[in-house]
This record gives structure tokens, C-alpha cells and sequence, in this order.
């Protein structure tokens, strides 16, 4: 500093501690936002329980890409035959969702393996 | 690389800070840091030009264009913001965080009241006087500290000292010497147990000097035990109020034994205590006295603790007037400084050492921190003065004290509690001030002393105006501060 002077111990040590005065100067940085399982966002999924910046309007639509990711990309445990363990070929009859859907079928408990 | 400057529009203004000179200098005491800067010129003007309120910076540094360059008054605007002298008034500034160790701070005093009697009967006393908080003629604490409770104040020192190398024990009473034999032993003793548990300790001690046996010398002597006499002043001053039970004065029996002391002790400085009533102000007079006539190597001055309204409180208007007499004698300590003479006058030496570190103080005093004071039945309190209150332990030297209570102590006596602090630029000094002098002037520990607030800034003033002049005309001086810890003051 050119025009003031430290003189006890103190001032010596704010002199020391305000030398980059430019960095302390700036505004603090935001803080990073919430981290979110943004899951199939990812790729373009809406249906999800937030979005990547943790907002949750317009959330859960359509249903049909809810109910396709769930039960093939994403393995959330929602009310959905998932496609991994339980049930390889339930949407095998169903190449287009908005023209087959009647074709995706109600799955019961395997009665044999009871 | 050019230097960061602040944008023109932003609207800069004062934070706080006392401003004083010295040497033909003009100084900043920045609050609440306790930082000292001396000023140039420009930043004298950049300060004087925003007095009346904040202002644009492009304002400011067309005002001071004729006088220094834009770029000058740029930087000094700059540098002013660094130190926090100045700030950008549209951004709002964030409070002093309120901070509270988390555990306990190891312990560096221990004050061990070994006796609760005394054979003086001075008037003033705030142990036997009209304003005494603990009962010693009837109460329930033992008269007499026996050998086994100081053993265990001994233990309870070393074991709070925690990882402090360092242990300190002042003995304290009543009169100390009254339970001189005990003191003896527990000296002893600390010092064996010291050794074993890879300590050092020391011990210190207060007395009126009535006791000062040939053979008590020669042990305090012998074992360095730093001594305080309390005495205040020459025949006439000390007998107005340190009499024996029968009234009579006590200077006849004390100053030939303090000269004793002093001829044999040298192996410590041997300071005396002051205290100062309305009736006994003339501190120049007293310090002459206790230095060259007696042979004192420092005296310390502090005003007599009381309620207001008793016969030797000092009024308002004797505060001014001790203000004048601090000032004379501290211009004195000023000219030996820059002689690199000693001067005697401790108030001085001690508040410098303060500034020259720059200690911004969140309690006024260790107490109840890294210092405590032991009743004669082993209860520990807040410092000497509260000691045997049941209203102000802490816990006992066998159980040891209780960390919530002393917790709950350093919330609630907290600078940040103060209001009234809040605006004074000498809080970082003082801090609100004695926790039992507010006790006794208000009823309670967590008051500050607002009847010596005017006191304390003039006093601090006067303290930063030798700090200046030493530190411009002769800093070596300032040098024998660098290292030393501020050792708390027991009276």
C-alpha cells in the first residue's frame, strides 16, 4: 500500500491477508444448485420428479414417456413392469406407443413359480 | 498490470474508525479490528471530503482533482476499502460473527484465594466493604484454605492448563501472607508435581506488605514468586482508607517492610496497586512517591470498585480529573520511551502492549476463560473477585467446572451482546469493561460500565497518541511488545 501505513501488528497482518483485493472484491459465487438424480433429462425424458435446475413444474407428462422410461431406461421403482428383471417382452408388441398401447397388456404373479 | 480501482458511480462512505495524531501524522484505529495505519495526505483528504456522508467516487475525485491526481485518489480509495476504512455504502455490510470457542480454552492463571481474612479493615474493600457479594464473617467457607484443598487447586491448574506448557498460580485473599505457611507448602508442591507432569510453573502473588516477615522475603525471593503490594500512596493518602481494625493508618508498619522486600526480592519486578478514591486523586504525587522514595520498579492505577453514591466513588467530574492526571504522568512515560528509559507507569505499558498487538477483545478480561479464582473451600469462579458466589461457579477444583455453564457464560457476556458497545470505537479495547465492577455498579456481570465509558475513550485516545509518537520516533521501543503474551492483571 502507498498511502497508508501499517503501524501495529494488526495493520500488518490486514495487509497481508488484502493483497488480492480484486479476488476479495468480487461478488460471491452462486452456490451450486441442489444436486438431483436428473436421470433420463439426460436424454430428453420428460416425467421426472425434477428437472436438471430442480424446478417441478410441468413434470409427469406425457404418461407414455413415463411409462416407457420406467420401465426401460431409468429401473425407478414406480408402479411399472421394469423391463430388466421382471418383464423382458411386455412392450414387444408395441413398436409405436400412441398407435400399439392397447397392445401392453396387464401382468399378473406367476402363478407357477408360487 | 494497472491497479483495481472502484467503479466512479459507486457511492463510497466511513466505516468506523477513531482518528487521532501524533508526531505531526494523522492515525487510524480501525474498529472493530484494532488496526493502527498512519495516513498521507491524500488519504487524510479522501476521509475529510466524505465527513458529511457518502458520496459518488467520481464526485470525490473531481473535488480533489486540484490537489492530487485522479489516479492517486483512486488508489487511496482502493486502499481505504482494504483496510475497511471506507465501503461501498450499497452493499450492506455483514455483522461481526458472534464466535464462542468450542471447548475449553486451556487455562493460564489460576487465582487461589488462600484466606478470606484480613488483618486491615480498609473501607473501600469490595471483599469486606459495604459492596462485598460473598459473606466471609459468617458465610460457609472455611476462614483458611487448608493444605489439602490448595493441593487440589494445585492439580486442578495443571490438569486445565490442558496443552499449555505453561501453569500460573497467583495467590490472593484476604490478606495472602495471613496463610503464609500453606502457601509455602503448596509452592512446594506444585513445583514437584510441575516436574512430573513436564509443566512450568509460576506463581505471583498480592499483599498490603504488613506480613513481609524477614524470612517470608527471603522464601518469595528464593522461589521468584512475583510480588504486588497494594498500597496508595505516600502516609497520608494510605491511611485515609488502609487502616487496621482499630483505624489505625497502616503506612508506619508497611513501608519499611516494603523496603525490605524490595533491597532483597530483585529476581522479579515488584509492581504496586493503586487504588484511587475521591479523596486520594493525585496520582502524580503517588507515583513519585511509590518510585522514589520507595524504590517500586512499576505502579499500576485503577479507580476503586463501588456502588455510586458512597462517600469515595469518584464522580464524573473526578474522572475528568483523573483523565487530566493520567495524561501528565503518561506524558512523562512518553518521554522516557523516546529516550529508551524505563518509566514506571504500568496503565501506559500495559495499554500499549494491548495496541501494539492489536487485540480486538470479545470479552473484556480472561476471566472465566483462561483465568479462575478459587474459594478457601475449593469452588471455582468466574476470577478472584466472585470467588465463593454461589451465583457465579463454575464447579470445584475436585470435579472440575462445568463446560455448559461456561458456555452459557461466554453467550451471554459475548461484545456482540452489548448494545450499548456497539457505537463506541473503544469497544475492541475494552470490551464493556470489569465484569464485577458492573456487578456492583448494576447487579449484574453482563452490563457494561457505562459510568466510565468517557473514561475509557479518553484514556485510549491519550494511549494511541504515545503509540504513535513512539512508533514514528522511536519504534525499537516498540519492539520489547512483539513477542510478549498480554499477562492478565489480578487486583
Amino acid at each position: 500500500m502507498k498511502h497508508l501505513t501499517p503501524v501495529n501488528r494488526k495493520a500488518a497482518r490486514v495487509e497481508a491477508v488484502t493483497k488480492d483485493f480484486v479476488a476479495l472484491q468480487q461478488p460471491p459465487q452462486q452456490p451450486e444448485p441442489p444436486h438431483i438424480p436428473n436421470g433420463c433429462s439426460l436424454v430428453f425424458s420428460p416425467g421426472w420428479e425434477a428437472d436438471r435446475n430442480g424446478g417441478t413444474a410441468g413434470l409427469c407428462q406425457p404418461v407414455e414417456r413415463d411409462l416407457f422410461d420406467c420401465h426401460m431406461g431409468c429401473f425407478w421403482p414406480a408402479q411399472v413392469p421394469d423391463q430388466l428383471n421382471h418383464a423382458p417382452d411386455w412392450t414387444a408388441k408395441c413398436a409405436a406407443a400412441q398407435k400399439d398401447w392397447r397392445k401392453i397388456d396387464l401382468i399378473f404373479p406367476d402363478e407357477k413359480k408360487k | 498490470m494497472s491497479s483495481p480501482s472502484t467503479p466512479l458511480g459507486t457511492r463510497v462512505g466511513l466505516r468506523e474508525f477513531h482518528s487521532f495524531e501524533a508526531a505531526g501524522r494523522r492515525y487510524l484505529y480501525l474498529v472493530p479490528s484494532a488496526a493502527v495505519f498512519a495516513l498521507d495526505d491524500c488519504s487524510s483528504a479522501v476521509l475529510d471530503s466524505l465527513a458529511n456522508g457518502p458520496r459518488p467516487v467520481d464526485d470525490l475525485t473531481n473535488e480533489l482533482s486540484g490537489r492530487f491526481d485522479s489516479v492517486e485518489v483512486g488508489d487511496t480509495i482502493v486502499e481505504l476499502q482494504r483496510v475497511r476504512a471506507l465501503a461501498d455504502t450499497t452493499v450492506s455490510t455483514l455483522p461481526v460473527p458472534k464466535i464462542i470457542p468450542l471447548k475449553a480454552v486451556p487455562l493460564q492463571t489460576l487465582v487461589v484465594n488462600v484466606t478470606n481474612q484480613c488483618n486491615l479493615a480498609c473501607t473501600y474493600c469490595y471483599e469486606y466493604g459495604e459492596d462485598k457479594i460473598v459473606d466471609t464473617e459468617n458465610g460457609k467457607q472455611p476462614k483458611f484454605m487448608t493444605e489439602d484443598t490448595a493441593r487440589e487447586a494445585v492439580e486442578f491448574a495443571l490438569r486445565e492448563s490442558r496443552e499449555n506448557p505453561h501453569a500460573h498460580i497467583t495467590f490472593f485473599g484476604g490478606e495472602t501472607l495471613m496463610n503464609f505457611n500453606v502457601l509455602k507448602s503448596t509452592i512446594g508442591y506444585a513445583r514437584r508435581r510441575a516436574a512430573e507432569v513436564g509443566k512450568e510453573i509460576d506463581f505471583s502473588l498480592t499483599t498490603n506488605a504488613t506480613l513481609l516477615r524477614p524470612d517470608v522475603i527471603e522464601f518469595l525471593a528464593e522461589e521468584r514468586v512475583g510480588v504486588t503490594i497494594s498500597i496508595d500512596g505516600p502516609e497520608e493518602m494510605q491511611d485515609k482508607f488502609r487502616v487496621f481494625n482499630n483505624g489505625t493508618g497502616s503506612y508506619a508498619i508497611a513501608a519499611p517492610k516494603i523496603k525490605a522486600l524490595l533491597a532483597r526480592h530483585r529476581s522479579r519486578p515488584i509492581g504496586a496497586r493503586v487504588t484511587l478514591t475521591r479523596q486520594t486523586l493525585d496520582v502524580r504525587k503517588i507515583y513519585r512517591h511509590l518510585t522514589d522514595e520507595l524504590g517500586f520498579w512499576e505502579v499500576g492505577f485503577a479507580p476503586v470498585t463501588t456502588a455510586p453514591g458512597r462517600d469515595y466513588a469518584i464522580s464524573d467530574g473526578g474522572f475528568d480529573h483523573l483523565l487530566s492526571q493520567f495524561r501528565d504522568l503518561a506524558g512523562d512515560f512518553l518521554k522516557a520511551a523516546l529516550e529508551n528509559r524505563h518509566h514506571g507507569f504500568s496503565n501506559v505499558r500495559e495499554t500499549l502492549q494491548e495496541l501494539h498487538h492489536g487485540h480486538a477483545k470479545a470479552y473484556p478480561c480472561g476471566a472465566g476463560i483462561g483465568l479462575m479464582g478459587v474459594s478457601t473451600d475449593g469452588n471455582v469462579a468466574l476470577c478472584h473477585r466472585f470467588a465463593g458466589s454461589d451465583e457465579h461457579k463454575l464447579g470445584t477444583v475436585q470435579d472440575g467446572v462445568s463446560w455448559e455453564k461456561q458456555q452459557e457464560f461466554l453467550q451471554s457476556h459475548h461484545i456482540a451482546s452489548k448494545t450499548d458497545c456497539q457505537s463506541c470505537w473503544a469497544r475492541p479495547i475494552c470490551a464493556g469493561g470489569c465484569y464485577h465492577e458492573a456487578h456492583t455498579r448494576y447487579g449484574s456481570t453482563n452490563r457494561p460500565n457505562l459510568h466510565y465509558c468517557e473514561w475509557i475513550r479518553g484514556w485510549t485516545h491519550t494511549c494511541l497518541e504515545i503509540y504513535g509518537e513512539i512508533a514514528e520516533r522511536n519504534p525499537d521501543f516498540l519492539r520489547q511488545f512483539d513477542d510478549e503474551e498480554v499477562p492478565e492483571k489480578v487486583s
